[in-house]
């Protein structure tokens, strides 16, 4: 049983993560019906900015608490990686906004691929270790493991599903989204500043993916040039299984995600008689999300539109 | 352009020199570029076949498929199990190549049939999944029983040879040294031409405009009465062959295959060349596959540039080599959205836009004044 | 337009490759050597490693002047980039066959070196790999594919037997990371184990991209094991020495040389500590010249990845072979390889008939305060 409820909290804080990540996936399709494969190499920047940071106060101010330090490396991070959102929507998307609906994908893996060889000119090849400077406190419950890091990793997840929520259900800025969401030519003609909408969202979900960035690097312990590709993709997965552009839907999905992959690396020996083994965990994950978009194409909480020409 | 006008009045002579061109185009290149630059041409060839297999599902029938190295995976497999050691099979080249073809085809109707009703970017999700499926199951099927060899591929995978002469080797004729990466032009050559037929022809026909009308309105195509499950699953089924058909000619071209060559990444690349070349289109498929075969292999050539430029090179080629690919992506999508050489039809369509807006703009001033 | 300034600077580039070509040829006393890596890609660093390595070497050996057939030559090292891909791996391999280079250090991944092998091996250009471990490398009997690293089976064997016998463990959980490498190292250290009367009660995988192994780890604690064997490298290796802190598993980490270097101590941290891990050949500290390497290494390009002392052996293996030929002629170089008998940094490097290195010593070495240290050598 411990074993049981340790695989669930495993899977819950993986799946927090991918979830804090699909986040910033899906407000940009819920606005522009794009996806945005860049948006996980945005995350790798959070997480090389907030390390290069990071280096640079311990090395002036070896004294200061890690908590202060890595919050310096996050305040740091975040406008930069809003900046680069903002660059992003800007030079590859907004050209090709009345293009055909597949150029935007390929200006993306061009944008990924570039920002990782950037990343790599300027950070090295080499795998970067993240410092030691967050509490390892860690509590028992029912024998099962969780430590400080994950409950906050789990809360901050929480916290900015609700926070986007809010923002997009009862602000000024949200009604925007939702109306270009809907019609951007109507929203333009009731006085939506289209551009500015846009850009705003690219900007919050960059912020979002850049707080992903310090806390995946922070819990793994290490940061990457590539990190941000496979991480993008499954959380893009996760998006898609929650239904894509709904927020409650890509939290949704992170946590199913993660939870999935959890049990499926844990019990698929045992269930299958030693048949298969925990490097089924990818095929596993893959067939469940199928399974659910055969019966909800729409993915768990996506709303049912009208066919898309 | 005088020349190009003067060909276009004559097709046959075109023709002829465009014949001419692609069958001196290896020794050409060999010549001039290297060897090396000849095995790029197989590999730009079979990149040439994989994109217009694609182009089927993607260009054709509007479905977006993101899981479409599968098939050249399955094909690539299946031409291993039949003609290597690894199961003492030698099964000869035209048996296999069909066999792994239909593998592919009966996978691509495998994965069409649960997804019909899936649309855009839940499809690509659903057909990533299957791509990755496919290859999760080829890198761990070494055990209980070794199926695949697992991570460490399938070695020594018989060559393509008709009666003795083998392609994998170095032949002389009339003189000529012909090696291998120069026989296996041909064959690919063929093989795309093949293909290109195919597809030319099932653009033109029943099947195709069928596809059209799915891929412009999937509702509006099955009320005129087509039966839209059929032709989805028939593009898969295509896309899927031409996929397999690959496989096989990698696999013996190669010699070798391991799963890490059917990775995400590829199935990408093949459809950023498509969309870079002009979805649908035939002419710019083939122009997308070449280019993005060529350019990365060509940008390893910037550290020459510059030391031809600067003197020295400034910074390490390696470093560039992909950078400069990514910038390139941009720059070409930026410019030209609809594809670098799109079909006439669907540039018209997309600059309509801008005449129409043109028009209403124009016709507001006129109701202002 | 555009379209045609896009190919005129592609026209640029063709030219210029062909000019580089043709003012290289042109000095006849410069030999090439190639050197083929991933440097683009999530393994990178350990190409750009590799390389390094190798470029070291030939730096030496030009500053300290090579003389064959009674005139001095200039070697240059080509470092090409296969971004891990063995389809791109063969590109490249054919591109150093046709600059004519002399010997290849190379490739890193078994996975590129094995059909690079059959184009070198139809060139008879002599290729020496620092770093690929599968056994088929050298079983296809091509007379020109040979390696400086030990082959799965021995290091597995090795790696299986120190388990069972020094460690004393009865239970042993085992988990890779799929890739040719990791699989084949486990799947080596597997049969040793079970030869020695040990027991894996359990096989579990990972990626070599995965960053969270709590599932698998948990179902792994369930079982039990004294000691958890891990074939992969490093940026997977660190994590899941912390990751087995964290969820209380008190298993030894055991590994092989793809997490036996700084960066997996780095990346591990304070969890690194205990871990044991093997590398072939003799400890870099111990042999004639290692510390020297290490520190002129370091002083160039920063701290060792992993593969760096063979590719610098390999390559002096290389020139070896070329002095001892007294030629720059492939198929002399390749003659002579057999024969080798040198000091490298990594061991006393020797061939058998298929082109392994004899008598292959594994050393092990395990975490103490921050550090590896030498544990023992194992023949």
């Amino acid at each position: 049983m411990d074993i049981f409820i340790q695989q669930l909290i495993n899977g819950l804080v993986l799946g927090s993560i991918y979830a804090l990540v699909a986040l910033g996936y899906t407000m940009v399709y819920g606005i522009l019906e794009l996806i945005n494969f860049a948006h996980g190499e945005v995350t790798m920047m959070g997480a090389m900015v907030a390390l290069a940071v990071i280096g640079a106060l311990m090395g002036v101010a070896p004294d200061l608490p890690g908590v202060v330090v890595v919050l310096g490396g996050v305040l740091i991070a975040v406008p930069v990686c809003m900046l680069l959102g903002f660059g992003i929507e800007r030079l590859a998307y907004r050209p090709l906004r009345n293009a055909p609906r597949l150029a935007p994908l390929i200006t993306a893996i061009g944008l990924s691929i570039v920002l990782q060889n950037v990343a790599m000119l300027i950070w090295g090849r080499q795998y970067i270790a993240f410092p030691p400077l967050l509490p390892k406190g860690q509590f028992e419950i029912l024998g099962a493991h969780i430590s400080v890091l994950q409950l906050f990793i789990v809360a901050l997840s929480v916290t900015v599903m609700l926070g986007l929520w809010f923002t997009v259900q009862k602000t000024r800025l949200g009604r925007a989204m939702r109306a270009t969401a809907q019609s951007r030519e109507v929203a333009a003609l009731m006085g939506v500043n289209v551009n500015s909408v846009i850009a705003a969202t690219f900007i919050i979900g960059s912020a979002l993916a850049a707080l992903a960035g310090v806390m995946v690097s922070a819990y793994y312990g290490l940061a990457h040039y590539y990190m941000g590709f496979l991480l993008g993709l499954k959380a893009f997965s996760a998006a898609v299984l929650g239904g894509i552009g709904n927020i409650a839907g890509a939290m949704l999905g992170g946590l199913l995600l993660g939870v999935i992959e959890a049990l499926g690396a844990g019990y698929i020996g045992d269930l299958s008689g030693g048949f298969l083994g925990s490097h089924y965990q990818d095929v596993f994950a893959f067939f469940i999300l199928s399974l659910v978009l055969v019966f909800r194409p729409s993915g768990l909480l996506g709303e049912r539109v009208a066919s898309r020409a | 352009m005088p020349i190009v006008n003067y060909l276009r009045a004559r097709p046959r002579l075109a023709l002829v020199l465009v014949a001419v061109l692609l069958a001196a185009l290896p020794f050409l290149v060999g010549a001039g570029l290297g060897k090396s630059w000849v095995r790029v041409l197989d590999f730009a060839l079979l990149y040439v076949m994989l994109a217009l297999g694609l182009n089927i599902v993607v260009g054709y029938a509007g479905l977006l498929d993101l899981g479409y190295v599968a098939f050249y995976a399955l094909g690539a497999y299946l031409y291993a199990w039949l003609a290597s050691p690894h199961f003492g099979l030698h099964l000869p080249f035209w048996a296999v190549l069909p066999l792994g073809a239909l593998l592919a085809g009966v996978f691509g109707v495998l994965l069409g049939a649960p997804t019909l009703r899936l649309r855009g970017d839940y499809l690509a999700i659903v057909t990533l999944g299957f791509g990755e499926i496919i290859r999760i199951f080829m890198n761990n099927l070494n055990a209980p029983v070794n199926i695949t060899n697992g991570p460490q591929g399938m070695n020594l995978i018989d060559p393509i040879a008709l009666g003795g002469f083998a392609l994998s080797k170095t032949h002389q004729i009339f003189g000529f040294s012909v090696s291998n990466a120069h026989l296996y032009y041909y064959l690919f050559l063929a093989f795309v031409l093949l293909v290109m037929f195919v597809a030319l022809r099932l653009q033109d026909s029943r099947i195709g405009r069928a596809w059209a009308a799915i891929r412009e309105d999937e509702l509006a195509a099955s009320a005129m009465g087509i039966d839209t499950r059929n032709v989805k699953l028939l593009a898969f089924a295509m896309g899927a062959t031409f996929g397999g058909l690959a496989g096989g000619l990698f696999a013996a071209f190669q010699g070798f295959i391991s799963p890490e060559s059917f990775g995400l990444m590829e199935s990408i690349m093949i459809l950023c060349m498509i969309v870079l070349g002009g979805m649908g289109h035939i002419p710019g498929v083939i122009l997308g596959a070449v280019l993005l075969t060529v350019l990365p292999e060509a940008l390893r050539y910037v550290g020459d540039l510059q030391r031809a430029v600067l003197g020295h090179v400034a910074v390490d080629p390696a470093d560039l080599r992909m950078l400069l690919f990514g910038c390139a992506l941009i720059l070409m999508m930026l410019y030209r959205p609809e594809g670098l050489w799109p079909s006439r039809q669907r540039k018209r369509e997309l600059h309509a836009e801008d005449e129409v807006a043109a028009h209403e703009s124009a016709s507001l001033y006129d109701a202002r004044g | 337009m555009r379209l045609a300034a896009a190919s005129a600077l592609l026209a640029a580039l063709f030219v210029a490759a062909g000019c580089g070509q043709k003012t290289e040829e042109a000095a006849g006393t410069v030999i090439k050597i190639g050197s083929v890596a991933p440097l683009t890609g999530p393994q990178a660093h350990l190409g750009k490693d590799n390389e390094n390595g190798a470029r070291l070497a030939i730096e030496e050996l030009n500053a300290k002047g090579i003389t064959l057939g009674g005139k001095p030559v200039r070697l240059e090292l080509v470092g090409e980039d296969d971004g891990a891909d063995p389809k791109t791996g063969t590109v490249v391999a054919q591109k150093l066959v046709d600059l004519g280079v002399v010997g290849v250090v190379g490739h890193l991944n078994s996975g590129t070196s094995i059909p690079a092998s059959k184009l070198y091996a139809d060139a008879g250009i002599p290729q020496v790999s620092p770093s690929a471990t599968a056994i088929a490398y050298t079983a296809q009997g091509y007379k020109t594919a040979f390696r400086v690293m030990t082959n799965d089976e021995q290091q597995g064997k090795a790696l299986g037997q120190f388990a069972v016998k020094s460690m004393g463990a009865k239970k042993i959980a085992i988990i890779d990371d799929r890739t040719a490498y990791g699989q084949g190292l486990a799947d080596e250290f597997e049969k040793a184990v079970k030869a020695g009367g040990g027991e894996v009660v359990a096989r579990e995988f990972t990626n070599d991209r995965a960053t969270d192994f709590t599932a698998i780890l948990t179902s792994i604690k369930g079982k039990g094991p004294e000691v958890l064997f891990f074939g992969g490298m490093d940026p997977q290796g660190g994590p899941m020495a912390q990751q087995m802190k964290r969820l209380g598993l008190n298993a030894k980490l055991l590994g092989g040389d793809g997490i036996q270097n700084v960066n997996f101590l780095k990346l591990a941290g304070a969890e690194a500590e205990g871990t044991v891990a093997s590398l072939p050949g003799l400890p870099l500290d111990a042999m004639p010249g290692g510390a020297e390497f290490k520190k002129r290494f370091e002083a160039k390009y920063g701290p060792i990845q992993v593969y760096a002392p063979y590719a610098y052996d390999a390559a002096y293996v290389l020139v070896d072979a070329m002095r001892r030929a007294d030629s720059a002629d492939p198929a002399k170089i390749v003659a002579e390889l057999p024969k080798t008998d040198l000091q490298g940094v990594t061991g006393q490097l020797r061939f058998d008939g298929k082109g392994d290195v004899t008598g292959g010593s594994v050393t092990l070495y395990q975490v103490k305060n921050g550090a590896w240290a030498v544990l023992e050598t194992v023949k």
